[in-house]
């Protein structure tokens, strides 16, 4: 029997896809959001595809003082956990209240990395696990036209990082997703590059290999590993008059 | 955004928005002509609005199967692919079958497709048993061929222009195996291959490539294909024992804008080769994986790339029986003599047709793809004459270019109708294509 996966922020068109991807590989699943109940379709559509069971459970990720109570209230422990949670804010807004600035910053780090903090705990104890965060190659330099989305996610690709070399030896594994542009409900609307943009399902089916295959770091379409190469490796004195 | 259909022609500059919920498909209607957008499989421009293009894909959710009558209910946007995927190892396979997978079951029903067997099962509307659309109005309206009939009717070939569809529930038909059963018979011409198709009314699929290179006697030389689902017995060990199971193959991809000319020279090798080892041999039989079968074209990623930048059109007529042989013949030769157009043209015959709209009549259709010029659009105008002079019709999923006169020359009383039901229901005043602005429907 395969151990369920668990979705933090099931809603996610990106969480989702990634259950899709498991259920297909014969992981019951768990989805966690904020106001669950809505995701009855999705529940019955995963379960009548992938003949897996589907449970719900209600989720807020900036809730930390609750996270302790959320995990023990899963019917199981999770085999694998796939934190999708997060919100792009509107940088113009955030960079002059501090109050939305400081909700970017809980919803990509704080939030998440309570809640797999405890998750963490939990899987080491048993001496199994895979945690996924997906975070962004928007973490990798900070840009005047998203920094504050940028540093929570350079934040939580840190605590990733050090999550995986502390659990390195105790049978839990740790995969960072830096996903590029994917078509998203989070990116509707903005003007994407075809060629850089990856559809939610390929992002699901990357996670889906990188948790098989124990990958550490994965970026979904393999050109973005050389555009951030490319970007991280440009000076800061020729860096900071850029346009990006 | 830029957006057109398979063909790449014509492009426009549209308002696209992706809703998720069934609120905000109101609010859109609300806003404006619409209309909806599925796989964007059809070839022209029956899926472009420049002020409001909804894509439906997000409503992708498979919402209940009955395993004993193989009804299956899905919301609008899940595409055919992911249907095949889920209940092919449970023994299951869509009815009616268009040559892609990648279309929307509200695609399906908007177009009411054909497939391989129009001539004995008719289109995917006789599969389908109910049909959830929202009106101009913001109702949403289950309908039925027993409740709002008028509806139902309409909508099964309608092209979005009765609505938004949002749910659809319909049959699949059991499969003993993931395989087909074909066998290719080489025709010496038209007549020939019309009277295979007619000797073999009772095989489940039958289709035929066309030589339209061929010329005199030989005009209309063909392999007709035809196909029945396979049992475990036709297949050999081990392979009997996951009579489900296909093996994965490399996806091919076109990698720019490469040349029509070559894939279809490559094409027409291939034919001439199978027809000359067939014109050996009275017939030959072969087991083909559902795959190769249904949608050898799919196996060739953004195949629509080989027309290059100024894109392709698709022309598809179907003609009665009784002028199939003469109107048949007469399209071939001005393709023939023109030399313009793709060097293969798919031959069927249909069956009898239900549905208000929907495209198929009893007789013969045939298909063939143009690249954008001013030779072919000539030419295509020359097969529109020929095509209601033979008392024929348009497939509309087909279309980017006629003339509304041409469509009612060829379809008086059925457009007449249809105008009167838009205009009666209101839904001409909510959902309009690019395509019904420029046929006036
Ligand atoms: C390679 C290839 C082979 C094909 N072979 C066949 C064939 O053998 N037989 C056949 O019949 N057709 C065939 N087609 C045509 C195709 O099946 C139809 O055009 C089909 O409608 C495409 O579905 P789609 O989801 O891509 O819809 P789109 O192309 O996005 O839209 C097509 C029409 O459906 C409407 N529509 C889509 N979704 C909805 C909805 N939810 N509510 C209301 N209206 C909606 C649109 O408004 C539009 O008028 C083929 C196409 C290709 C590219
Ligand atoms: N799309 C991209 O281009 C892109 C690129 C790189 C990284 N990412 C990252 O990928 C992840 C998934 O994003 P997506 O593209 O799939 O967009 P999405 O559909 O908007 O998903 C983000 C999810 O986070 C949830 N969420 C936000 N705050 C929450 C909270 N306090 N508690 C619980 N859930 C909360 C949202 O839940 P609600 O539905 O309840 O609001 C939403 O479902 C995000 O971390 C995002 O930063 C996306």
């Amino acid at each position: 029997m395969m151990g369920p996966v668990l979705i933090l922020g099931g809603r996610s068109d990106i969480g989702l896809a990634a259950a899709h991807a498991l259920a297909k590989r014969g992981h019951p699943v768990q989805l966690a959001a904020r106001n669950v109940q809505s995701l009855s379709a999705e529940k019955a559509d995963i379960e009548l595809r992938y003949n897996v069971a589907v449970s719900l459970h209600e989720f807020d990720a900036l809730d930390v003082a609750g996270h302790e109570g959320f995990v023990d209230g899963l019917d199981v422990l999770p085999q694998i956990v796939v934190c999708a949670v997060g919100v792009l804010g509107h940088q113009a807004e955030d960079q002059r209240d501090v109050e939305a600035a400081a909700q970017v910053m809980r919803a990509n780090f704080e939030g998440p990395a309570s809640v797999l903090a405890v998750l963490a705990n939990r899987f080491e104890a048993r001496g199994s696990g895979t945690l996924v965060g997906i975070s962004s190659v928007a973490g990798d330099r900070g840009r005047a036209t998203n920094y504050i989305y940028g540093a929570a996610k350079a934040g939580f690709t840190a605590y990733l990082s050090g999550l995986r070399n502390r659990l390195a030896k105790k049978g839990v594994h740790v995969v960072t997703v830096l996903p590029g542009f994917v078509a998203t409900r989070m990116t509707d609307g903005l003007d994407l590059p075809p060629k850089l943009t990856a559809e939610p399902a390929e992002v699901g089916e990357a996670i889906a290999l990188a948790v098989e295959k124990k990958r550490n770091v994965i970026y979904v379409k393999p050109i973005w590993w050389l555009v951030m190469a490319v970007i991280r490796n440009i000076p800061e004195a020729v860096f900071k008059g850029l346009k990006l | 955004m830029m957006l057109s259909g398979w063909g790449r022609f014509p492009y426009q500059n549209c308002r696209v928005t992706k809703p998720t919920t069934e609120a905000e498909i109101a609010a859109r209607i609300a806003e404006g002509r619409l209309i909806a957008r599925g796989n964007g499989r059809a070839y022209g421009d029956s899926a472009l609005s420049t002020t409001n293009t909804v894509d439906m894909r997000r409503f992708n959710r498979m919402i209940a199967f009955n395993g004993n009558s193989g009804q299956l209910v899905v919301e609008a946007g899940v595409l055919l692919s992911e249907v095949i995927a889920t209940f092919l190892p449970r023994g299951w396979f869509p009815a009616v079958t268009p040559g892609t997978k990648f279309v929307t079951i509200g695609g399906m029903v908007a177009a009411d497709v054909h497939g391989k067997n129009h001539h004995r099962d008719g289109s995917f509307g006789a599969f389908v048993d109910w049909i959830d659309l929202m009106g101009a109005d913001g109702v949403v309206r289950r309908c039925a061929p027993d409740v709002e009939p008028e509806l139902f009717h309409w909508t099964l070939g309608g092209m979005g222009l009765t609505g938004v569809i949002l749910r659809v529930a319909f049959r699949l038909r059991p499969v003993e195996t993931a395989y087909i059963r074909q066998t290719t018979i080489a025709a010496a011409n038209l007549d020939d291959a019309m009277d295979v198709f007619e000797a073999n009314q009772d095989a489940t699929y039958s289709v035929a490539w066309i030589d339209c290179l061929s010329k005199g006697a030989s005009l209309g030389r063909s392999l007709v294909m035809l196909g029945e689902h396979a049992s475990p017995r036709d297949m050999g060990y081990p392979k009997r024992n996951t009579p489900y199971l296909v093996p994965v193959k490399r996806k091919l991809a076109v990698p720019m804008d490469a040349p029509a000319f070559a894939l279809n020279t490559l094409a027409v090798r291939a034919f001439n080769a199978v027809y000359y080892r067939q014109g050996l041999k009275k017939a030959g039989t072969e087991l083909v994986d559902w795959d190769g079968y249904f949608y050898p074209l799919d196996g060739i990623e953004n195949w629509n790339r080989i027309y290059g930048r100024r894109g392709f059109m698709q022309f598809q007529c179907a003609l009665p029986l009784a002028n199939s042989a003469t109107g048949m013949r007469a399209l071939l030769e001005a393709i023939s003599a023109s030399g313009q157009g793709s060097f293969l043209a798919v031959l069927k015959r249909f069956g009898v047709q239900s549905g208000h709209f929907s495209f198929p009549m009893e007789g013969y259709t045939l298909a063939l793809d143009f690249p954008v010029n001013a030779k072919t659009l000539a030419l295509m105008a020359e097969l529109d004459r020929l095509t209601v002079q033979n008392g024929g019709r348009f497939y509309l999923a087909k279309d980017s270019r006629m003339t509304p006169y041409t469509l009612r020359q060829a379809d008086p009383e059925r457009v007449a109708a249809f105008v009167k039901m838009r205009a009666e229901t209101k839904a001409g005043a909510a959902f309009s294509s690019a395509q019904s602005e420029r046929l006036g429907l």
